[in-house]
């Protein structure tokens, strides 16, 4: 029995060795990709950052300048191809549904966005400047386009890789959204004064 | 040609290594004295092998040879020279191929400094440590090859080196970081050697003890050095992040910890026989999972190395037969007879058993939090990711408690002592620690600090009590001086050892509660006011350097209208690599504070967003890092283990006769 318990150390690790091998063959077959993350940020505040205002770049933007409202934040540049595609849908969310898009303008040339934004229209209240990619890394941002939901505290409540459109506005947006504005009714009448 | 050889070279020490493994382990089972003495030569010829191959793959990278596929992704002409060198290991193939001629440094080093061990044992040791190589050299030679070619189409330009790594920090820390994993392999494999053979006694302890000591201090300051480069480096002032990579070093060197107290108890008392052997095995096995964990892609990290399945999967093989092996070496020949010393609930043994199952709970709770979002993911329950506010949470109650019998342990004496002898010793340093630590926070911040007032208790009570120690050991001495000179090296290290920890304790915990920083729009003539510093932004010129363009800034700092500093923040874009944009802070470094400057982006009107920090005794971690390092090295040193060559030579003969007649 004594002897028996010397195993133990063997069986735990042949336990995590298979765990390990699991997940190779997992991510061989494509089934499993550490890359993809949600945001570190799930439910946490927005990371601090310090930014110009892409529109009046005198400004510095901070997060609590993003706060009170639910909204999207859509990390986007004029090099994205993916940015082209999703860009009259986010024009077509801001102007006719009234949601509040704030834009990140990712690793980009200033000149070019704000062409860009003249000539395609902007669905933007307005534009954070991050050339270095700086809040980006603090998102956990890989690629453009990325859209992320922040609740009213400026919380991180979704991200979504890729371009935005209709279908997955319906299927994974609004349910997260009209959610959303429950808690933040709830909360408001908690809390009346505030509200 | 020159790749061609060093490809050779490496091949040969392949060669080498599993002659290494097989013949004195041959000569070990069948007495053959010869075959034994072989084993000392082969650990030399394969050093030089490798030594060569190194050589080789660093000359390659001083000539920019962009024949050398590995050369061309990570140099670039314009790099300055002692980047070209460290860019060597800047990457999965070249940092191989360091951490296998580290390996092949320290078998050379057992071979020399082995010569007080019985022949059987270093045979059986170096063997081991051939085996770990041959596991190496085939994955460098098979999998990951740092002298493949592309004979055609040679680029007239490398790629250049990622310029995060362009950095001072970054020629050594990896290196001692690897020195420090690598090292955990001597112990193991005196661990496998002694279970190997049978002998599992207090002789093991002693060999291994100097070498785990020495392995912990590399270890412990290439993380020193990790979490510095970082914070200056990476320019916003974080010094730790819990990131899957750090963890992977942190991991082997809490067990290292565990491993040399443990050890101590083993050879001094004979007691946690099996239980040692285990946390030396343990230790290595923790650094090969940290190897596992960097290059197989599994976790994602900043650190990750470009990941490939294959390797993965040759390193977790590897994993497998290399730990799987060992602890089925252990379940199968560990001792289960209980040691025949005991000891009661109060004894130094029992506060060293203690320790180590603080430090193995605490080992155990890293490891959770960086496989957590594997295996929530495995078991289909959502992608997560495990920040610092889980580890903080608990690995700071953790160290807590460590702390409160650290400071017991020292006084404590070995077999048996009495609560009220304790009490005596240390009543005073405890009130006093406690008195001082609730009194601090009102010194130095308008806001009260729990978190400052309970890490000033802990860290003083552990310095207070080493002093208590100290007094106590000279007591019966003529005067303090002599009873300081009759102390032994081995004693000062461990004083050092726990002086360095609390040190370091207290510089990570008071920086996190009174670092203040701010972030502003500076147009040049403002000056900005923060923790009774002001900072006047003088405005921003161009620079040029080797291998960047860039401006820097100059912030004169100035403590109550006299100036103090001229900080010059840098930000650089890099011609290489997309015109990567760096951001190089400047630090006025101080003992009690630094301050540090950072820039942001350029704004209109010749204005930059700057960042300002004010980091009270951030110093006092790495400070402490080193001081425990230092520490280890001098219990190292210590004259027993030299003294005792004599006696073990006597004791080498007698078991050679006893093999021989055996």
């Amino acid at each position: 029995m004594t002897r028996f318990k010397l195993f133990i150390p063997l069986i735990i690790f042949m336990l995590v060795g298979a765990f390990f091998y699991s997940t190779m063959g997992r991510i061989s077959e494509g089934d499993y990709d550490p890359q993809a993350l949600p945001s570190a940020l799930l439910n946490k505040p927005l990371p601090h950052f310090a930014l110009p205002k892409l529109e009046n770049d005198q400004h510095l933007v901070q997060p609590k300048d993003l706060l009170g409202e639910i909204a999207l934040i859509n990390v986007w540049a004029t090099w994205c191809p993916s940015c082209h595609i999703e860009h009259p849908y986010l024009n077509h969310l801001a102007k006719k549904l009234d949601v509040v898009i704030y834009g990140v303008n990712y690793k980009d040339e200033n000149k070019e966005a704000l062409r860009w934004l003249k000539n395609k229209g902007n669905p933007y209240r307005f534009n954070i400047v991050d050339a270095q990619g700086k809040l980006g890394l603090d998102l956990g941002v890989t690629g453009a386009p990325e859209t992320y939901v922040i609740d009213h505290r400026g919380f991180v409540r979704m991200r979504h890789q890729g371009p935005m459109s209709g279908a997955v506005w319906t299927q994974k947006f609004l349910p997260l959204i009209e959610r959303l504005q429950q808690e933040q009714a709830a909360h408001s009448q908690q809390e009346p004064s505030k509200g | 040609m020159l790749p061609e050889y060093g490809h050779f070279a490496l091949i040969l020490a392949l060669v080498l290594a599993l002659l290494q493994a097989s013949l004195p382990l041959i000569g070990a089972l069948t007495g053959n004295r010869a075959l034994m003495a072989t084993a000392r030569s082969l650990a030399a010829g394969q050093f030089v092998f490798i030594s060569l191959s190194f050589i080789v793959l660093c000359a390659l990278f001083m000539q920019s040879d962009f024949s050398v596929v590995l050369v061309a992704r990570h140099s670039n002409t314009l790099l300055p020279d002692i980047f070209k060198f460290s860019a060597v290991w800047g990457n999965h193939e070249g940092s191989l191929l360091l951490w296998v001629w580290i390996l092949s440094l320290w078998s050379v080093a057992v071979a020399l400094f082995s010569r007080q061990l019985p022949l059987d044992m270093v045979a059986r040791v170096l063997s081991v440590m051939g085996m770990i190589s041959i596991g190496f050299l085939l994955f460098s030679l098979l999998t990951s090859n740092p002298f493949a070619r592309q004979l055609f189409n040679v680029p007239a330009e490398g790629a250049d080196l990622n310029p995060l790594l362009q950095d001072f920090g970054l020629v050594i820390h990896p290196p001692m970081l690897y020195v420090g994993y690598v090292g955990f392999s001597v112990a193991f494999a005196f661990a496998i050697a002694a279970l190997s053979s049978g002998r599992l006694d207090t002789a093991w302890a002693r060999w291994s003890r100097p070498w785990t000591n020495i392995a912990w201090a590399f270890l412990t300051v290439g993380i020193a050095l990790g979490s510095w480069w970082a914070y200056y480096e990476l320019g916003w002032g974080g010094w730790w992040f819990w990131d899957p990579v750090e963890n992977a070093s942190f991991m082997p060197w809490i067990i290292g910890t565990a491993l040399i107290h443990s050890l101590a108890a083993t050879e001094k008392r004979g007691v946690f026989n099996s239980w040692t052997v285990l946390l030396a095995i343990i230790a290595f096995s923790l650094s090969l999972l940290g190897t596992f964990l960097v290059r197989s892609g599994v976790l994602t990290s900043v650190h990750s190395f470009a990941a490939d399945p294959e390797r993965g999967m040759f390193i977790l093989i590897f994993l497998f037969l290399v730990v799987g092996g060992s602890l089925t070496l252990y379940a199968l020949r560990a001792p289960t007879v209980a040691s025949r010393s005991h000891f009661a609930w109060l004894s130094r043994e029992f506060f060293l058993l203690i320790n180590n199952v603080l430090l193995l709970v605490a080992m155990l709770t890293v490891l959770f939090g960086t496989l957590f979002p594997l295996l929530m993911d495995a078991m289909g329950m959502g992608k997560y990711s495990v920040g610092p506010p889980y580890f903080n949470a608990v690995f700071v109650p953790i160290m807590a408690l460590l702390f409160v019998f650290m400071g017991i342990g020292p006084s404590a004496r070995w077999k048996k002592t009495s609560a009220l002898y304790l009490r005596g010793q240390l009543l005073t340093a405890a009130l006093v620690s406690v008195a001082c630590g609730l009194l601090f926070p009102l010194l130095l911040g308008e806001s009260y600090s729990v978190a400052a007032a309970l890490a000033v208790c802990f860290s003083l009570w552990l310095i207070l009590s080493m002093v208590v120690d100290i007094r106590e050991k000279t007591r019966n001495a003529v005067n303090l001086v002599a009873g300081l000179k009759r102390l032994t090296r081995a004693y000062y290290g461990m004083v050092l050892g726990h002086v360095g920890m609390a040190i370091c304790a207290l510089g990570v915990c008071l920086t996190s509660q009174y670092s203040v920083e701010r972030d502003l729009r500076m147009q040049p003539g403002d000056i900005a006011e923060m923790a009774g510093y002001q900072f006047e932004f003088k405005g921003s010129k161009k620079i040029q350097g080797p291998n960047y363009a860039g401006e820097r800034g100059l912030i004169n700092v100035l403590q109550n209208g006299e100036l103090i500093a001229e900080l010059k923040p840098e930000k650089r874009r890099y011609f290489a690599q997309q015109g990567q944009v760096m951001t190089e802070a400047d630090i006025d470094a101080g003992l009690m504070r630094d301050l540090y400057v950072a820039m942001g982006e350029p704004l209109a009107n010749d204005a930059w967003a700057v960042r300002l920090h004010y980091k009270p005794f951030v110093r006092w971690m790495w400070l402490g890092g080193l001081i425990m390092a230092f520490g280890a090295v001098l219990a190292a040193l210590d004259k027993r283990y030299r003294l005792k060559a004599t006696a073990n030579n006597k004791r080498a003969a007698d078991s050679a006769a006893a093999l021989s007649i055996g």
